[in-house]
This record gives structure tokens, C-alpha cells and sequence, in this order.
């Protein structure tokens, strides 16, 4: 089963990446962008156990984002 | 003071190191210190006194800076050591190391400027107490090289004040005068904080390479006095 996981910067922690994609956004004409914030997507096969909720989440918190400074956001597994 | 004594250090070499040898080269000038290397997969540290661990891109920076080798086998003998009240001294990726594994709290993200910055910085001991640090006194200032791309210290407003009222700031980015400026922080870390201690004080990190400045022959000898505060 295919699991896809995406990681942000938590709000309020300043995010250079974003902030330097937003500038060459604006230097190619597109104006009116705001608020760019670049994360990770990550995608997992998953067999069994794993593939429940808690094992994802476990994965996630014990390596896949930084608890400190990162969130996350599992897609459903379960299959939508 | 109690004279000089033989320290046992052990420098832990992840895949992806690039400053154990230079940090093994300067532990072994702190008198009659002997340095074993640790492969990252031993699971035992063998008789140490000090565990070093260097600076580099350990895998590849990949996921995030010390992400994977805090997974190492050998992270779990430290982790054992330094709830001993081992001391420990993790130096650039060695420092992102001891965030990702939780020794020391809060996390290192990438420099404000994005850039990966390479030049000598002057910091500002805050504390001349610890074993790493006794040979310094506090309000010290000393040069040092930065070589990192993400050594932006971040801690959430609740860890930072604890840090600040523990007094856990081991070293600030400081100018000349030994003041901390926004100018004289070179990557946005919070209040110019360049390594700090656990609450204990035997473990700590710091961004800045005493290792890369502890010869002579390198133009500058300050990082020495970490290294030979370890024998005091």
C-alpha cells in the first residue's frame, strides 16, 4: 500500500527556501505571490502492520519530520 | 586546579565525517591524551573519557542534518554515556547530531541567507565552568572558523528561556567588542547562539570548528583551549 507523507516548516519559522522562491516568482512577473513555503513530500510502500496510523505516525515522529520545527500530514492509507 | 590529567577521548567517524582526522590531530595536542577512533558501527564505546563527535555532512545531509546518524549504533552507546554524565563535545554536524537525537534541545535549520558560510567568526564564552570549557574564562572572546549551511539555532520561546535562565548559551556570535550584534550573527540563530550545554553541562555542541584552529601552523590556536580544557 502506497502512503504519502508531507512535511512543512510550522508556522512562524521563517523559511529562506520559500522566501527565495517567492522573490524569483515576483522577478518573473508574477506579482501577487505571497506566502511561498517549500516542504517534503515523502512516499512510503507500506506491507501489514505498517501500514496502520500509528506506524506511520511513529515513523514520522521518530525521523521523518523534526517534532522541533516540522509538521506532518499523513494521506489516508486506507485508500480514498 | 587540579594539574593535568590523561584523558581518554574517542572520536566517533560517521559516513560522511570529514573533520575526525582534524579533530583527532587536536585532541591528541591536550598532554599525554590518548584518541581512539569509533567506527559508527560499534556499539560500544571502549574506555573513554570524552566523545567527540565531528564535524562533516554524516549521509549526505540527507532528510535533515544528523537526521540518519542519530540512528547510528554507536548513537545509543552515547546516549548511554552522556545519561552517565559522560562528557561529550559535538562539534557542526556533530552538534546538528546531538539536536536530531535529543542530547541537547531545540534544532538547527538552514542559514537565513541560505548560503553556506565559510570564514572566522569571534564568539563570546558564556560559560568557563564546564569540562569543556575550564581552561576559558567566561566573558572570554575567541576566534573561530563557521563552515555550515544550516547552523541557524531555533528553539521554541519556552526552551529558549530555559536555556537563557539555566545559562545552558555556552558561546555567542559577538563582535570585537564581545557584544552580541545582529551583525555579528552570521546565520539567524536565536540571541547569537553559537553551542549550548544540557541542564547537566556535560554535553555540548557548538557551530564553529575548534578543531580547524588549534595549530600554529593554521594561522590561529584558539580552539586549543577546548581541547586542553578537557585535561584540566
Amino acid at each position: 500500500m502506497k502512503t504519502k507523507i508531507i512535511v512543512t516548516l510550522k508556522s512562524g519559522i521563517l523559511d529562506p527556501q520559500g522566501k527565495a522562491v517567492e522573490h524569483a516568482l515576483h522577478s518573473l512577473g508574477f506579482n501577487g505571490v505571497r506566502g511561498v513555503r517549500i516542504g517534503k513530500f515523502i512516499e512510503l510502500e507500506l506491507d501489514g502492520d505498517n501500514a496502520e496510523k500509528g506506524r506511520i505516525d511513529e515513523m514520522c515522529k521518530k525521523l521523518l519530520a523534526n517534532p522541533v520545527t516540522e509538521d506532518y500530514k499523513i494521506e489516508s492509507p486506507t485508500g480514498k | 586546579m587540579t594539574g593535568v590529567k590523561q584523558v581518554r577521548f574517542g572520536v566517533v567517524v560517521f559516513p560522511g565525517s570529514n573533520c575526525d582526522r582534524d579533530t583527532i590531530r587536536s585532541a591528541s595536542q591536550a598532554s599525554g591524551a590518548t584518541v581512539r577512533r569509533i567506527w559508527h558501527k560499534e556499539t560500544s564505546l571502549g574506555d573513554v573519557d570524552v566523545v567527540l563527535l565531528p564535524g562533516g555532512f554524516s549521509y549526505g545531509d540527507y532528510l535533515r542534518c544528523g537526521a540518519i546518524a542519530r540512528f547510528s549504533p554507536v548513537m545509543r552507546a552515547v546516549t548511554e554515556f552522556a545519561e552517565r554524565g559522560g562528557v561529550v563535545l559535538g562539534i557542526c554536524n556533530g552538534f546538528q547530531i546531538l539536536v536530531e537525537s535529543g542530547l541537547l534541545p531545540g534544532a538547527l535549520l538552514p542559514n537565513v541567507s541560505r548560503k553556506f558560510i565559510c570564514k572566522d567568526v569571534r564568539l563570546r564564552v558564556e560559560r568557563g565552568d564546564l569540562p569543556h570549557t575550564r581552561a576559558v574564562k567566561a566573558g572570554t572572546t575567541l576566534k573561530m572558523p563557521i563552515a555550515h549551511g544550516d547552523g541557524n539555532y531555533f528553539a521554541d520561546a519556552a526552551t529558549l528561556d530555559r536555556l537563557e535562565k539555566n545559562g545552558q548559551v555556552v558561546v555567542r556570535y559577538c563582535d570585537e567588542n564581545g557584544e552580541p550584534t545582529p551583525e555579528s550573527n552570521p546565520n539567524g540563530s536565536l540571541n547569537n547562539i553559537a553551542g549550548i550545554c544540557n541542564e547537566k553541562g556535560n554535553v555540548f555542541g557548538l557551530m564553529p570548528h575548534p578543531d580547524r584552529c588549534s595549530e600554529a601552523v593554521l594561522g590561529n590556536t584558539d580552539g586549543l583551549a577546548v581541547f586542553k580544557s578537557f585535561a584540566l
